[in-house]
């Protein structure tokens, strides 16, 4: 990756996994069009899925998952002393994702629903930034790997990354997908932020809010649609916390 | 006669989809531990998808693995249909098919080139094979391109899908996206000719342990969804029968259950498929396990890696059938009718590192009251685990270096291609 002949900085980076299913480790190696760019683009330090070097010199830190036994909060932290950037990779990492729906269950009485009676160490979820301090989540489930590429863009050239301040609304105009209001169906694309290109409404499934809110959501306005449109409360909230990205915030 | 000790301590195993550790002791000779834990943290999927609507069962579902989230969500999918009584139209089952066969190929391309390759270069990643072998790479990445693009264009998105929902799909592309991947079929299956020839020159490790294969019983085609479950051993259960076969337990030292039937542990996977199904495999890639000298039934787990690469040559071949049989005519209806009842099912999918079970019990509002998931890897863990043992019977209690056993041993695992928070859940 060179521009006008100008190498950019390779910021050493490593990849790092919690509790998840890896499926945003996985998109760090898709997009394989421009595999080769991105890897060129980075030193990378460690990563165990995809790789047997481990090295403890790095400045950026990927940490995928969410955090739910007392050995990954002492594995996050010796992280934390190493890196000097810390990226929260994923809404599992930025703020529990699906798994975080565990903590409104008795963890004794889910331990015992999955082992009986012979219970295996848990804790309730965290998101990274519970942990240590966190200097740049990447939401989604799973992250986008354009998204990526582009923030490693903007840390080679050592310029700053903005999100997207408008919502998922606004990608799905630019698709030409149809409102899924207008199909009946719940949405929280107009509170969510973009950034996804919205590949769940133009699937026909509607936005779930795993990339969390927009900048200054209109919440008023949207639940008074969505309860125009019929969605009770209970629904509107239970969607809500689906990923865990809206704690800020329930219908009434 | 030489004292043979050795020492082999892997804390969460590279190149493998979660954490696992391998601890080896041999003293004077004599085996003192061999061991494969699972220590990956449990998310206690079950008691999430408990009280969950039927709409977001499969949403869920799905983030059980990012590997193969497509398998996950359709079995789902086939539990809630099941019990609801929703006969699914046939041409969203074949738009369904694609998106599976899709995932089989991403998901084998992904281990044997990217995970498993490395192994037999001497190398510790992919990356520095961009430099040594870039055809090699050129094609791997081509190939999963390929997968991946089918799988977004067909589920709406490769990981985490979004079209397939209880019912049939939401979306489907056009006649001309189809076609336009039907044009690509002949460069990849060109290209799995190479990968194949490739791995013609990789010697597999010489390894046999006798267990018992649990698959999927294909009828008319090889598996894929539902169906009954056979195994090697000629037990053959109906889907509802499931747990009869499972019977999972838990062991002290794992976070994945184990699972056993006939035999202390059974396997499953593509070299399980392989050895139950080989009849109904697609004629070209019977060929390419002959050239490989693979037949039922093997029992050598280094093998998977061959017989991943016999499927991904299925999988090409049957994307292209079922192209053609979707491109014949005029796509139809891809959602049933129904309405939610109170009931059980199970749905049962051939996922890329073998057969998984969801269970799900709805009350009659559409919600679940109790579920139960069944992960392939979950059941090759003990299975891998005995191997463990005995790999260093044969081999290394006759003299090693502590690094040969190392690579050995971490192979083993890697030929499952194992998907350990798959198997926590």
């Amino acid at each position: 990756m060179e521009y006008l002949g100008i190498k950019p900085n390779k910021p050493k980076v490593a990849v790092f996994d919690f509790s998840g299913c890896e499926g945003c480790e996985l998109q760090l190696v898709n997009k394989e069009d421009t595999l080769i760019d991105f890897l060129s683009a980075i030193d990378l330090r460690g990563w165990r899925e995809a790789s047997s070097v481990i090295n403890d010199d790095y400045d950026i830190a990927l940490i995928e998952g969410s955090i739910t036994r007392d050995d990954e909060i002492k594995r996050l932290e010796k992280i934390r002393s190493h890196a000097k950037v810390l990226v929260a990779l994923g809404s599992c990492a930025c703020f529990g994702g699906v798994n975080q729906m565990k903590n409104v269950f008795d963890l004794k009485k889910a331990n015992q629903e999955v082992y009986g009676d012979k219970p295996k160490e848990t804790a309730k979820v965290k998101a990274v930034k519970d942990v240590v301090k966190v200097d740049l989540e990447i939401p989604g489930c799973p992250i986008s790997k354009a998204e990526v590429e582009s923030i490693i863009r903007h840390l080679a050239w050592g310029m700053p990354f903005s999100y997207p301040v408008y919502p998922v609304c606004v990608e799905c105009k630019q698709r030409f997908t149809t409102c899924m209001f207008e199909k009946g169906l719940m949405c929280l694309g107009p509170i969510t932020m973009a950034g996804c290109n919205a590949p769940c409404p133009a699937g026909g499934l509607g936005c779930w809010g795993c990339r969390g809110p927009a900048k200054d959501p209109n919440y008023e306005s949207f639940f008074a649609i969505a309860r125009e449109r019929g969605f009770s409360t209970a629904e509107v909230n239970e969607r809500l916390n689906f990923f865990g990205g809206f704690q800020e915030v329930n219908a009434k | 006669m030489k004292k043979i000790d050795l020492n082999v301590d892997v804390h969460h195993l590279t190149r493998i989809e979660g954490h696992g550790n391998i601890k080896i002791a041999v003293e004077n000779g004599k085996i003192k531990d061999a061991r494969w834990d699972v220590v990956e943290t449990p998310r206690f999927f079950e008691v999430m998808l408990k009280d969950k609507h039927y709409t977001s069962a499969g949403i869920l579902a799905a983030r059980i693995c990012g590997i193969c989230s497509i398998s996950h969500c359709l079995a789902s999918l086939l539990a809630t249909e099941q019990a609801f009584g929703v006969t699914v139209p046939e041409d969203a089952k074949k738009i369904r098919m694609i998106a599976k066969h899709g995932e089989m190929l991403q998901s084998h391309v992904l281990h044997l080139l990217f995970l498993v390759a490395p192994d037999f270069f001497e190398e510790p990643s992919v990356i520095p094979l961009v430099e040594r072998t870039p055809e090699v790479i050129t094609i791997a990445r081509r190939l999963k391109l390929f997968a991946n693009r089918l799988c977004d264009a067909i589920a709406g998105r490769t990981t985490h899908p979004v079209s397939l929902q209880v019912g049939g799909v939401t979306a489907v592309p056009s006649q001309k996206e189809l076609i336009g991947f039907r044009d690509e079929l002949e460069q990849i299956i060109n290209d799995l000719q190479k990968v194949a020839a490739l791995f013609a020159t990789l010697q597999m490790p010489d390894f046999v342990r006798e267990t018992e294969f649990v698959s999927l019983k294909g009828e008319a085609e090889y598996p894929a969804m539902g169906g009954k479950i056979m195994t090697s051993d000629g037990i053959v259960r109906l889907d509802k029968e499931y747990k009869d076969v499972t019977n999972e337990y838990v062991d002290a030292n794992n976070t994945s259950k184990w699972t056993k039937l006939s035999r202390e542990s059974y396997a499953v996977g593509a070299l399980a498929r392989f050895n139950n199904n080989y009849s109904l495999l697609h004629p070209e890639a019977v060929k390419v396990a002959e050239m490989f000298g693979l037949k039922p039934v093997c029992h050598n787990p280094f093998m998977n890696n061959v017989a991943q690469l016999v499927e991904s040559f299925h999988s090409a071949y049957e994307i292209m059938r079922l192209i053609d049989e979707v491109t014949a005519g005029r796509i139809k209806n891809t959602m049933a009718e129904f309405k939610p009842t109170a009931g059980e099912g199970v749905g049962i999918v051939e996922a890329p590192r073998g057969i998984l079970f969801h269970h799900y019990k709805y009350d009659g509002n559409g919600r679940i009251e109790k579920a139960n998931c069944v992960v392939p890897s979950t059941q090759n863990n003990a299975n891998i685990h005995y191997d463990m043992k005995s790999l260093v019977e044969k081999f290394a209690v006759k003299g090693m270096t502590d690094e040969k056993l190392e690579l050995l041993s971490s192979m083993l695992v890697r030929s499952y291609d194992p998907c350990l928070s798959c198997s926590v859940h």
